[in-house]
């Protein structure tokens, strides 16, 4: 039951099949795919490889905000898991190199989950912290320079395949199936959705919502620690100016247009990935079209605000009402 | 009756009020008269229609029907500032004041003195010295209000909305979180106004209170009006009957009679209590075993289950479980120990209203299993159906989202929340509130054949003919403190009553 498609995503998959034909009326090659070196390229492949590092993200953030939190420190854990991996990856084995960056993104989660769950600090003021903090603490790594290695072995993250498939679209896949079993295969996303719909009754019941909550931020930070190292191995180097920048709102508006409620509860890790996939979708489309850059964040807005009007108890309030004065 | 002793007008005269919010109707037909110079209390239960009342007075609210005069001209404010204009003020238990402005800021807010347009501190910080003095209170205006203790924030509140012109004052609980020393500042205060021809009304839950210092009581049950006396000339007993419905002793009787001596005990305890909640308590929980919680609102009741259940921790005494010493620090523990609590506030502390009924089933059960151990669906499908046949769940749909259920319905589920767990005692705060007369009935019901199964209950309401129904034990609690046990054949209504109004006088304690 792990992947069972639920009946309400129906409106994310529509939506991202149009913007993916959109984009082919843009650009006639979109679904062109060829093989090139045991590896598939196209611009359909683009749109999931580009797309997995807020894929990442997003799966991480959306179990956060099903439990009525949010994560804003995702982009500036990139930066440090990226920091640590590049700087590590020509003086030591990449499992090394990719533990540390991974134990630093679990060192993150803690933290957040301790100023959220124990200390009671609002999650966005919490995780606030780590992301003026963070990015910092990637340039203490990076001593402000942008590190690069060459260690083959490390960029095989990103820019790697098997069987013809690039190495960050299996791993999002591989996390996707993991934090599947995890949360799907254990009751931990029952109580998940429990503790996100009603905190009060949650405890109550004798659901134990403290350590869930420093779970769901570590295994988020875990998420944003491994798109670093990604993001990292795509460049072949660390900028801890960059790395990861804006990208935690990339990741929120992902669980947003998976229909995952900001208030909390009930929540999709499949849609959520679905959700990335559809901005980078339009962000593929956009730079196809040869419109400048710049235009995609306006349409990103829009594509905000539209979904959240979709998901607004008063708007929806308002249309009933004015459908039964029309009646 | 009070209409010929009082030959004079009235300083505020409500007739026929009535107001319904969709079909529940929260006032109907209330008359309420308040006398200038009188401390007019209001009394009633939870949802006897007090705050609405109120909200209708002040303007929060507005009227479904009823007139309104004050000064014998009828008035309709629309808001809290049009009743302030018209000379009726509020002042909320918690008070609606700036605790970091200084005190002579919260009283002139809005109303500075000025010169030029700018603010004259010397002669507002003068003005406010001049004004507090009138109600006793030296103080230096100049500091934060925050800084003085919630008794003088309240003086400091009165004094604002008297200085406003009011001659209505109404006073919602003020005294909830004062200690006995400040309660006499704020009476003290009450007394001088009320000398100055100032019409209050006082609501409050504490009946000493009330016979200290009211004049007259207008009491309210479900919406309607019981009564308008005279406080001197109504016995305590007789208040209580009014507030918690006397047709009640009329309707007792229908008991089952248990053999307790075969019931061992479940969970104890042992001078337990929390300072500023509960005053310390021993209570003794057997299977198969009913104990009733019985008093007025704001008694201990709540504050009682909440210990037991380790939702509050308790700050004094020992808990035990079958004989063994336990610890109850969170809900986690009770229910580890087979505790289950059905609180009664079913929307914000029982619900999830998203998630289905068979997910708000299953939820305790889980919890108490473990992330690690989860139900498989069909588990899950197994209980949820097993329970909706058991305790008859309509519509029979166990996919449902559990806030689209009837209130009874609901309380039905958060039962089977429980059950499902296979509880050893079972804490149930106020069943059967808000549930149709149907279900109601299938409650009380449910309790009994629970109990005989061997569960041991706890169960608070304020229906005392209910408790009498179930109950083989009755603690009555009094000013958060357990006052009285009634036993057996000693439970009637009419001892409860006797065991809540007895001011130390009255036997509180009547064993079989």
């Amino acid at each position: 039951m792990a992947f069972q498609l639920p009946r309400r995503g129906l409106a994310q998959i529509l939506a991202l099949i149009v913007i993916l034909l959109i984009d082919r009326m843009v650009s006639s090659q979109f679904f062109d795919l060829r093989l090139q070196d045991g590896r598939l390229f196209g611009s359909l492949i683009d749109v999931f490889n580009r797309g997995a590092p807020v894929a990442l993200l997003a799966l991480g953030m959306v179990l956060v905000i099903a439990t009525r939190g949010i994560d804003l420190s995702v982009g500036a854990v990139m930066a440090i898991s990226g920091a640590i991996a590049a700087s590590l990856a020509d003086s030591h084995a990449w499992p090394v190199a990719v533990a540390v960056a991974l134990g630093a993104g679990l060192l993150c989660g803690l933290w957040n989950g301790f100023l959220v769950a124990v200390l009671g600090i609002q999650p966005i003021v919490a995780t606030l912290i780590l992301m003026v903090a963070g990015r910092g603490v990637a340039q203490l790594i990076t001593e402000g320079r942008i590190v690069t290695f060459t260690s083959p072995d490390l960029a095989w993250f990103g820019t790697g395949s098997a069987l013809g498939i690039p190495a960050p679209v299996l791993i999002v896949a591989g996390t996707l199936l993991v934090t599947g079993l995890v949360v799907r295969g254990s009751a931990l996303g029952l109580l998940i959705e429990a503790a996100g719909g009603n905190a009060r009754a949650s405890e109550l019941s004798g659901v134990g919502i403290r350590l869930m909550i420093v779970a769901v931020y570590v295994w988020c930070s875990l998420c944003a620690a491994l798109a670093g190292v990604i993001a990292a191995a795509d460049i072949m180097g660390a900028d801890a100016n960059n790395a990861g920048l804006w990208l935690e709102l990339d990741a929120i508006l992902a669980v947003v247009i998976g229909g995952t409620s900001l208030f909390g509860g009930r929540f999709s890790l499949i849609l959520a990935v679905c959700g990335a996939l559809i901005i980078q979708a339009m962000n593929t489309g956009i730079l196809l079209s040869g419109y400048p850059p710049e235009f995609n964040l306006v349409v990103k807005a829009a594509v905000v605000l539209v979904v959240l009007l979709l998901q607004s108890p008063r708007l929806s309030g308002l249309v009933a009402n004015f459908r039964k004065a029309r009646a | 009756m009070q209409q010929a002793v009082e030959g004079r007008q009235p300083l505020l005269e409500v007739r026929g009020l009535s107001k319904s919010f969709g079909i529940l109707r929260a006032l109907d037909q209330v008359d309420f008269t308040l006398h200038a110079g009188e401390i007019h209390a209001l009394l009633g239960e939870n949802g006897a229609g007090k705050s609405t009342l109120i909200k209708v007075i002040t303007g929060v609210l507005s009227r479904d029907a009823g007139t309104i005069r004050l000064d014998g001209g009828e008035i309709e404010p629309r808001s809290v500032k049009e009743a302030l204009a018209e000379g009726i003020a509020t002042v909320y238990q918690e008070v609606n004041l700036l605790p970091n402005l200084s005190v002579a800021q919260n009283l002139y807010l809005g109303r500075q003195p000025t010169r030029f347009g700018i603010v004259r501190d010397g002669e507002m910080q003068r003005r406010a010295t001049a004004l507090l003095a009138g109600y006793d209170l030296h103080i230096d205006v100049g500091a934060q209000l925050g800084h003085y203790s919630v008794a003088i924030q309240h003086v400091v509140a009165i004094a604002r909305a008297v200085d406003l012109s009011a001659r209505v004052l109404i006073l919602d609980e003020p005294t909830a979180s004062l200690d006995r020393h400040e309660v006499d500042m704020l009476f003290r205060t009450m007394r001088a106004l009320a000398a100055r021809g100032i019409g209050i009304l006082f609501v409050t839950h504490f009946l000493d209170q009330v016979y200290d210092i009211s004049d007259r009581i207008t009491v309210l049950r479900n919406g309607r009006l019981i009564g308008e006396r005279m406080t001197a000339s109504l016995p305590r007993l007789e208040l209580i009957q009014m507030m918690l419905g006397r047709e009640l002793s009329e309707t007792t009787g229908e008991r089952v009679a248990h053999d307790r001596s075969a019931s061992t005990p479940c969970a104890t305890f042992t001078n337990y209590g929390k300072r500023g909640s509960i005053a310390p308590f021993d209570l003794d929980l057997r299977h198969g075993e009913v104990v009733g919680l019985a008093g007025l609102l704001g008694s201990g009741r709540t504050e009682t289950a909440r210990l037991v259940f380790g939702a509050d921790r308790a700050d004094s005494g020992k808990a035990a479980v079958e004989g063994k010493p336990v610890r109850l620090h969170s809900p986690r523990d009770a229910v580890r120990h087979g505790f289950g609590y059905c609180p009664e506030e079913r929307k914000t502390d029982g619900i999830i209203a998203e998630l289905t009924v068979r997910e708000n089933i299953v939820l305790a059960l889980q919890a108490k299993r473990g992330i690690t151990r989860p139900l498989s669906r069909r588990e899950q499908d197994e209980i949820a159906a097993r329970f909706v046949k058991l305790l008859d769940i309509r519509p029979p749909d166990p996919e449902r989202p559990i806030g689209l259920l009837s209130g009874g319905n609901q309380q039905k589920v958060l039962l089977a929340r429980w059950l499902a767990t296979e509880p050893r005692l079972l804490v149930l705060d106020e069943p059967t509130r808000g549930i149709d007369v149907g279900a109601h009935a299938e409650i009380i019901r449910l309790i009994r054949e629970l109990c005989d199964r061997g569960l041991a209950l706890l169960v608070i309401s304020s229906e005392l003919d209910e408790i009498v129904a179930y109950s083989d034990r009755v603690v009555v609690l009094r000013d958060r403190a357990h006052v009285g046990t009634l036993q057996d054949d000693g439970i009637d209504v009419s001892s409860i009553l006797a065991a809540i109004a007895a001011d130390g006088s009255v036997p509180a304690a009547a064993e079989a």
